[in-house]
Formats: C-alpha cells, structure tokens, sequence
C-alpha cells in the first residue's frame, strides 16, 4: 500500500460515511443469475434421459463417452481450432504493427489507420458477414475454412491492435531510443527490446482473438463451406432434441478450454489492476 | 538495412492492404449492390443497372421499417438493463470489494467465456415449457400447468441478450470508475458533500464515459442480432438481422439484402458518431 493510500484509507475509516445500499448482496444475486443457467446445463450433460426436464433420471457419462465417438462433432471442433489460431496469429501480427506505427511514428495517415483498425469493431456482424459473402461470391473463391479465418482475422484486429496499445504507451520510448544509440537499426530495436518487454501482452492479445474466433457464430453462417466451425455445427444440431445431451457435454467439455483460456488472458494482462485504495465511499 | 521509414512502410503496409482488400472492399461491395437494379441471386458478371428500387422498397415496406424499429427498441433495452445492472457490480469492483477485487473480477467473467450458444441454449432450456423454470416450479408445486409463454417471444430474446452481455458490461464501467482519482472523493467529502452527494456529483460524471462506452459495446452487436432471435424468439421474436440473412439464404434477393445491411449500417454509425460528440463534448468541459 503506498503512504497515500493509507493515509486516505485512515480518513475513510475515521469520518468519512459510506451509503448503505447492500452492493455485495447485489453482486452475489448477479452472480448466482449468471451461473445457475450454466450449472442447470452442466447437470443434464450427465442426465440418464434425453428429457431435458425435471427431475433427472439418473446419473451417466454415457453423453461424453459418445462424444469421442461423433466424429462430425470433432471434425468441426478441429476446424474451429485451425481457424482461431491461424486468424488469431494474422491479427495479433497486423494489431502489434498498426500499435507500433501509430505510437512511435508521426506520420501522415496515422489516425487514419488506427481509426480504420478500430473500426470493425462498430459494424454489425450481420452486415460484415453479408459483406464477405458478396466479396467472396464475386472474386469467386469459394467459401471454405480459410475464408471463415479471413473474416475472423478482421474483427480480431481492433481487439489486438487496443490490448498491445495500451501496454505500449506504457512502454518508455527511451528503451528503444538507449538501443539504437547502441547502435541498433530499428528493425532489431524492435526485434530484441519491444518484444521481449511485450511478449505477455501478445499472448495475451493473442488468446483474446483465438476466443473471438472460437466462439464466433453469425459471421462464420456467411462464410463456412462444407466444413463447419463448432458453433456453426451446434447451431445446425440445435433443433434435433435427441442430440442435445451430447452437445451439451461436448460443448461443456471445450468450455472447460475456453474459460482456462480466458483466466490465462486475464492474468497476463491484469497484473496492475491489483493495486487500489482502500478508500471507500 | 531498413531505416525509419522503411520501417514504418513495412509496419504499416500490412495492415493497412489487409484491411483495405477484407473490410472497405467488402462493405463496398454490399454499396454497390444496394444500388443494383433487379433482385434474386445476381451474381458479379451479371449485367449492371444503377438503381434505388431497393431502398425504396424498403423504406416503403411498413413491416421492414417497424422490425427495423423494434430491433433498435430491443437494442436499446438490452444495452440500457445490461448497463443499469453492471453499473452497481462494477461500483461494488471498484469500492467495496477491497483485496479480493481481482478474484471477484474473474468470477464474474467466467460465465462470458463460456459459449455464446451454450448461453443461449441454457436460456433456452431455462424458459421452455418443459424447461428449468417451468419443471421446478411444477415439481415445487408452485404451478399446476407450465407458462407456455416464457419462450418463444420477444421478452425471451431481451432476457436472453441481456444475460449473454452483463458479465461484459461490466468491464468499460470498472475501467472508468478505476481512473477516478480519489482524492477528488476526498476533495468533496471536505467540502462536507455526503456519500450520495459525492456518488451523484463525482462518481457518477466520471464514470459515465465507461457507462456510454458499455452502452455502445452492448447496443451494437444486439441491433444486427439474429443468431438469438432465430433460436429463443420463434416468429413473433425476430429482428431485422433474421430478414437480412432471409435475404442472402431462403429467399435469395441479394441486392433487397445489400440495401437493408447498408441502412443498419448507416444508422449504426449515425449512433457512433452521435455518441462520440456527447463524450467529447463532456471531456471539454470537465
């Protein structure tokens, strides 16, 4: 705790009042709303009947064990992956460049370009997916996984472009200016001063378009061809009754992936957000 | 060897192509074919007339004008509960929460790294006649037949939405209220301003950029929505997303489609830049 910190948290404690509203009550009750659709879900993947009613008819695992044997559901989960880490990687890289450009160069252009990086962020995805449909229909490339990559690699970039920005207007200027008094060039500068200091910036940029594109659904509709992402084949397999309970178990078994993920991103770029004062209203 | 502003060619070439060629081209080309004569699947060779048929249509289409109304009302609502909701979670982040702010944080994000559809397929589950809400309060003995009305309507995609988005809302929110200085609490509390005076005149005011921020994050992707609509709202529950994507797969009309994404469009960014004055405008004053 820094000295001023805990000079204001004495004032509060001393006689500075609080209101009374009972906000901790309020984040449990979010909180519990938040998770008991999740944990209702979670107890029917392992629910003996198909009925997704009350009360459960016994317990099985029999759902994640047909899961390993659904080889159009693991097929669509691989393409899911291919997708996210190819259009995660492409965006990252293109994010990190526009960052770096824009915070260490004057050039004309440059709100330009950052506007343009941030700008898919504001276009709804309906219009974007329509959009790509009609650009992929008229250059006539088929629609296939690699276009899937491509539309995911452009709503990715504003998210890695705002996450390695923020980190490196963090990031001392002089660092690189010391290297290259040293004598050296730019590139290298770039190479062996600013990556290493950022490396878990993009990890962390890195995973947060991975779960961009993994969980993507209302774009992909417009640009999967025969093969489908995940969602894309949950959202086909949506209206079959039956099969729910082994959607929902293979769902929950990559949501296990997907939330270990999400912590891992959190973490790497959270590391600041812990100090705070004591000082309460 | 590569000087500055080889350097920066090669930093912002990249970029800059990738974006022309996969996001302006793109929404180019849905420009160009609202303003395309004809209708069904045309494809690129096909001939091309100029024409605003399209947007007439559409304009004088009183069905496609009032879905167009309603999905901005149901944007609005989902932006303006999941705003209203998350603003007191990311106060008590912020204020109360102390040490464990970090863990209480995670916990609150975790439920929105879980699948999208496997949210919405929970709501599904939870509103439906046999569904969680229903089957507990009739094996509870609360209800003695199950509410038919809970899924499949236009509150179901609202609840549902709203529910998808509160763990995010939180977020711009809590970086807000986290850049407040605290000594300008302090300041007011000296000036004998009480708790509810600071929170309505200090806390409020700064943090109401996060809460516009939220605001927009929420509205945007919930006004060009239809994967939800399609799966908790049945017919009565559909938005101007679910006639757009019609148009591109059921009934191919493609240039009718084109015309009715370029308007979406076009309001969207009306909305933005609105917004973005209001903000600036607030910064210039404060």
């Amino acid at each position: 705790m820094t000295p001023q910190a805990a000079r204001l948290g004495r004032r509060g404690s001393l006689g500075v009042g609080r209101t009374r509203v009972p906000l901790g009550p309020f984040y449990g009750a979010m909180l519990a709303l938040l998770y008991l659709p999740i944990a209702i879900l979670f107890v029917f993947s392992f629910n003996a009947g198909t009925a997704l009613s009350f009360p459960i008819e016994g317990l099985t695992l029999d759902w994640y064990g047909e899961v390993l044997d659904n080889g159009a559901m693991l097929d669509a989960a691989r393409n899911s992956l291919v997708v996210g880490v190819g259009s995660a990687t492409l965006a990252t890289a293109l994010g990190s460049m526009v960052a770096v450009a824009v915070l260490r160069f004057r050039f004309r252009g440059r709100s330009l370009l950052l506007a343009l990086a941030g700008l898919p962020l504001i276009v709804p995805f309906v219009v974007m997916g329509v959009a790509f449909f009609l650009l992929f229909v008229a250059v006539d490339v088929p629609r296939s996984l690699f276009t899937v990559g491509i539309g995911h690699s452009i709503i990715a970039v504003p998210y890695a472009t705002l996450i390695v920005l923020a980190r490196l207007s963090g990031l001392d200027p002089a660092l690189e200016d010391a290297a290259m008094d040293l004598g050296a060039t730019y590139p290298s500068t770039l190479r062996r001063v600013v990556l290493p200091l950022m490396g878990q910036t993009l990890l962390s940029a890195w995973l947060t378009c991975f779960i961009v594109s993994f969980d993507e659904i209302a774009l992909a509709i417009f640009l999967v061809g025969g093969d489908p992402t995940f969602p894309v084949f949950l959202y086909g397999q949506l209206r079959f009754a039956q099969r729910l309970p082994v959607l929902i178990a293979m769902a929950v078994l990559l949501m296990v992936g997907t939330v270990a993920l999400t912590l891992i991103a959190m973490r790497l770029r959270q590391a600041r957000w812990a100090e705070r004062s004591p000082y309460r209203l | 060897m590569l000087g500055r502003r080889g350097t920066l060619k090669f930093l912002a070439g990249p970029p800059l192509v990738w974006l022309a060629l996969f996001f302006l081209l793109p929404l180019f080309l849905i420009a160009a074919f609202s303003f395309r004569a004809g209708s069904g699947a045309i494809g690129p060779s096909d001939p091309w007339a100029p024409s605003v048929e399209q947007y007439q249509e559409v304009l004088g289409t009183p069905a496609f004008m009032r879905l167009l109304g309603v999905s901005v009302l149901v944007a609005v609502g989902v932006a303006g509960f999941a705003t209203l909701l998350a603003y007191p979670v990311a106060y008590f982040l912020t204020f109360r929460a102390g040490s464990h702010a970090s863990l209480y944080l995670t916990l609150l994000l975790v439920p929105f790294a879980v699948s999208y559809l496997l949210r919405v397929m929970a709501w599904k589950l939870m509103l439906g006649p046999e569904g969680g809400i229903n089957s507990l309060l009739g094996s509870l003995g609360l209800t003695e037949e199950p509410i038919g009305l809970l899924l499949y309507s236009r509150p179901a995609v609202i609840i549902t939405l709203v529910y998808v988005w509160i763990p995010f809302a939180a977020l711009p929110i809590y970086a807000a209220m986290q850049r407040i200085d605290r000594n300008h609490l302090e300041a007011a509390a000296d000036l004998g301003a009480g708790p509810w005076a600071r929170f309505w005149r200090v806390t409020v005011p700064l943090s109401l950029p996060g809460a516009l921020a939220t605001f927009f994050m929420v509205f945007i992707p919930t006004v060009g929505e239809y994967v939800t609509p399609s799966l908790v709202g049945g017919t009565d529950g559909i938005m101007y997303g679910n006639i757009i994507q019609g148009f591109f797969t059921r009934s191919a009309n493609w240039p009718m489609g084109s015309a009715m994404a370029m308007i979406m469009l076009g309001l969207t960014l009306t909305l933005v830049v609105v917004a973005l004055r209001v903000v600036d405008l607030r910064r210039v004053a404060a």
